[in-house]
């Protein structure tokens, strides 16, 4: 991957949409030129003594000079959003990018925007993009209550109806396969949140019978079917016994353990981080994309990145052989 | 003061002639882009980055299946979108595979390309150079591909046609054009140089082509639209029928037609031709004219071209902050304050050019 190229920062200001969810305006030092939707920006933060870095949509093109995020705070997380949610106005950051992974492709006869929980964010810049096009558009917003809608009333008071939004707490469920069905030939979707709401969308994607490129959507590598928990693997070839806490990747703990490991996108895509699964005393929740529903189902290989085991304890082999 | 190496982005560049583009995957720099383009087959024109996501190999190098791309290395498939369709060796694509899709038409004969932020890729923005493709407008053009000169140094020498007295002695060069007063206006997209040289003795290649003795009334009425096209009418009528006033019955008239597109920082592709409306179903006088602009080195923008490539020599061997400037820079200067204001209005240094962070996606 190339080199980061990070620049400082000062956060400008900051905003409580929800509890849980924080606006954060950013400041970068020099001039910025307004992005395309679908563009993160990668923030160093510091996760106890220890540096790293995450990303974060934003929420629109920042053609005033601006980077707009929302970052939710998560029980799960390895600490990236409390650090950020710690942070005051004034502070000095330092950001690389955006880089842009979820390119929104002009020019398509529609578009159909699927919006889980935070996972609004890129959707969110997409929307208005699409808006200020005049390009046909749906965008389809879930979250668990009403107040999780974290973005929905400042989105309808610039889109109007083309935003609908669903809440569990109201019994709401988003139809994917009438929304796909109501889409013309030739017309994309994208879609950001749950793991559970982007496996639906692929599996209603790939049953209406459309080409699969024309679902587009954002790996962020959190949340799975199960929530994270502390597991441990073993590598009898090794003779190795490591414990992945909760808060850390089966990668980064292979690693830190001095287990040699290739990876390049950490996002479950590309495949390189792959090991093969010998015995699985727990489950293992497959949280990747690069393996087919076939092939996680087989369970005979995991994306160390982003997978993890509940339940149990998992017997691997690694790439290394004596010699 | 801004060093004239820049460019915007957000604009239509000549890439290519319609009638190049068919089902080969014909590789082209433009704006410092590989760019691949090919004919789809609903005769659509696709314009693709020419690097591979995977590891760079140009796609120009591999072959179309459909109206798909396939890497000649290890077989990745982009569709006309730049979406990536097939990945060897798993059952799934990596959904951030993809290569860089740039909007394209063809209009006036010519394949045009946006380089930038695609959603501002609006087909009304095409330069107007219907002279190229529509009646009563006649002619056979070319291009000089990576010619070795900074696309402003082309504009500039269009936008003041006092060189044609020096460069192009003996065709169309005359001392009239240098001695008579010229009129510059503009507006925010368009700069017009004007000029009227009345009653004078026309120069070789308008007496011949206008076939009747006597003194002439000449017009070089330029108009560049920006960011890098050139239209001049020209043309010469017998002194005092009402040429200026509007009637030109009693002359001959052309354009001269320019589409210029940067390769490099260095270097440009120069689109051109010369259109008339006489004779226009003289197939051997629209071949007499291509040849007389390029001939191996003598024709009237051959003549040019030394020229360019000299001056770029010359900036590179002592980059003296840029020029002196003269009276008759007027139309270049305008011609450069628009395009500055475009790459302005992109928040765009102009002195660099690189796109700005961000624009592409990658
Ligand atoms: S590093 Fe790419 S899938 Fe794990
Ligand atoms: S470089 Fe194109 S497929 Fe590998
Ligand atoms: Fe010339």
């Amino acid at each position: 991957m190339a080199a980061t190229h990070w620049i400082p920062a000062r956060l400008r200001a900051t905003r409580a949409l929800t509890p849980d969810i924080r606006l954060l305006e950013i400041e970068p030092s020099g001039p910025v030129a307004p992005v395309p939707p679908g563009s993160h920006l990668g923030v160093a933060v510091m996760i106890g003594e220890r540096p790293d870095t995450r990303s974060y949509s934003l929420l629109d093109s920042g053609a005033d000079g601006l980077y707009r995020i929302a970052v939710k705070r998560l029980p799960d997380s390895r600490g990236g959003s409390a650090y950020m949610h710690g942070l005051e106005p004034g502070a000095r950051l330092s950001i690389s990018g955006p880089r842009n992974h979820f390119g929104l492709t002009p020019g398509r006869p529609g578009y159909l925007l699927v919006a889980g929980g935070i996972g609004i964010t890129p959707l969110h810049a997409m929307a208005l993009a699409l808006h200020g096009a005049g390009s046909p558009f749906r965008l389809l917003y879930a979250a668990r209550t009403r107040q999780d809608l974290a973005l929905a009333d400042g989105l309808r008071a610039r889109i109007g109806d083309r935003l609908e939004t669903v809440t569990d707490e109201a019994g709401g469920r988003i139809d994917l396969a009438a929304a796909i069905a109501g889409l013309p030939p030739g017309g994309e979707a994208y879609v950001c949140g749950p793991y559970g709401m982007m496996e639906a969308a692929r599996r209603a994607w790939a049953e209406s019978g459309r080409p699969a490129q024309g679902l587009r959507f954002e790996t962020f590598g959190t949340g799975g079917r199960h929530a994270a928990e502390a597991f441990t693997v073993r590598i009898p070839r090794l003779a190795r016994e490591i414990v992945v806490p909760r808060n850390q990747t089966m990668l980064e703990a292979l690693e830190a353990a001095g287990v040699g490991m290739i990876h390049d996108c950490r996002r479950g895509e590309c495949g390189l981080c792959t090991v093969k699964i010998l015995d699985a005393d727990g489950t293992v929740d497959h949280r990747d994309v690069f393996f087919s529903d076939a092939q996680k189902a087989a369970n005979a290989h995991l994306c160390t990145c982003v997978s993890r085991v509940v339940g149990g304890g998992i017997t691997i082999d690694t790439a290394d052989r004596a010699g | 003061m801004t060093d004239p190496k820049g460019y915007p982005l957000n604009a239509w560049y000549a890439a290519a002639w319609g009638h190049e583009i068919g089902r080969a995957l014909t590789p082209r720099r433009i704006c410092d882009k590989d760019v691949v383009l090919y004919r789809r087959t609903d005769g659509a024109v696709a314009a693709l980055e020419d690097a591979c996501w995977h590891r760079l190999l140009p796609l120009s190098l591999g072959h179309l299946k459909g109206d798909q791309v396939m890497c000649g290395y290890h077989g990745l498939v982009f569709d006309a979108t730049g979406r990536c369709t097939f990945m060897p060796a798993q059952e799934t694509i990596n959904p951030s595979a993809c290569v860089r899709a740039f909007p394209a038409v063809e209009r006036y004969r010519l394949v045009w390309l946006w380089m930038g932020d695609p959603a501002l890729a609006d087909p009304d923005l095409v330069p107007d150079f219907h002279w190229n493709s529509d009646a009563p407008w006649v002619g056979e053009g070319g291009t000089f591909y990576g010619l070795k000169c900074n696309y402003r140094l082309v504009i500039d020498n269009l936008m003041d046609l006092t060189h044609e007295t020096y460069v192009h002695a003996g065709s169309i060069g005359d001392e009239a054009i240098t001695r008579s007063p010229f009129e510059v206006t503009h507006t925010d997209r368009c700069v017009t140089v004007e000029r009227w040289m009345e009653g004078i003795e026309p120069p070789p290649f308008w007496a011949r082509n206008l076939g009747r003795p006597g003194h002439v009334d000449r017009w070089q009425i330029i108009r560049f639209e920006a960011p890098t096209v050139v239209a001049g009418d020209v043309g010469v009528a017998l002194a005092g029928t009402g040429a200026r006033q509007g009637d030109r019955s009693q002359g001959v008239n052309g354009f001269f037609l320019a589409a210029i597109t940067p390769e490099t920082a260095t270097s440009c592709h120069y689109f051109w031709n010369f259109v008339r409306s006489w004779r226009t179903d003289d197939e051997e006088l629209t071949k007499a004219l291509n040849r007389a602009h390029v001939n191996d080195g003598k024709g009237v923008y051959d003549q040019d071209h030394d020229v360019l490539e000299a001056q770029q020599r010359a900036i590179d061997r002592q980059p003296r902050q840029p020029f002196y400037n003269l009276n008759i820079d007027a139309g270049a200067l305008w011609a450069h304050r628009l395009i500055d204001g475009m790459m302005a209005k992109e928040g765009r240094d102009p002195g660099k050019g690189v796109p700005p962070v961000g624009l592409a996606a990658e």
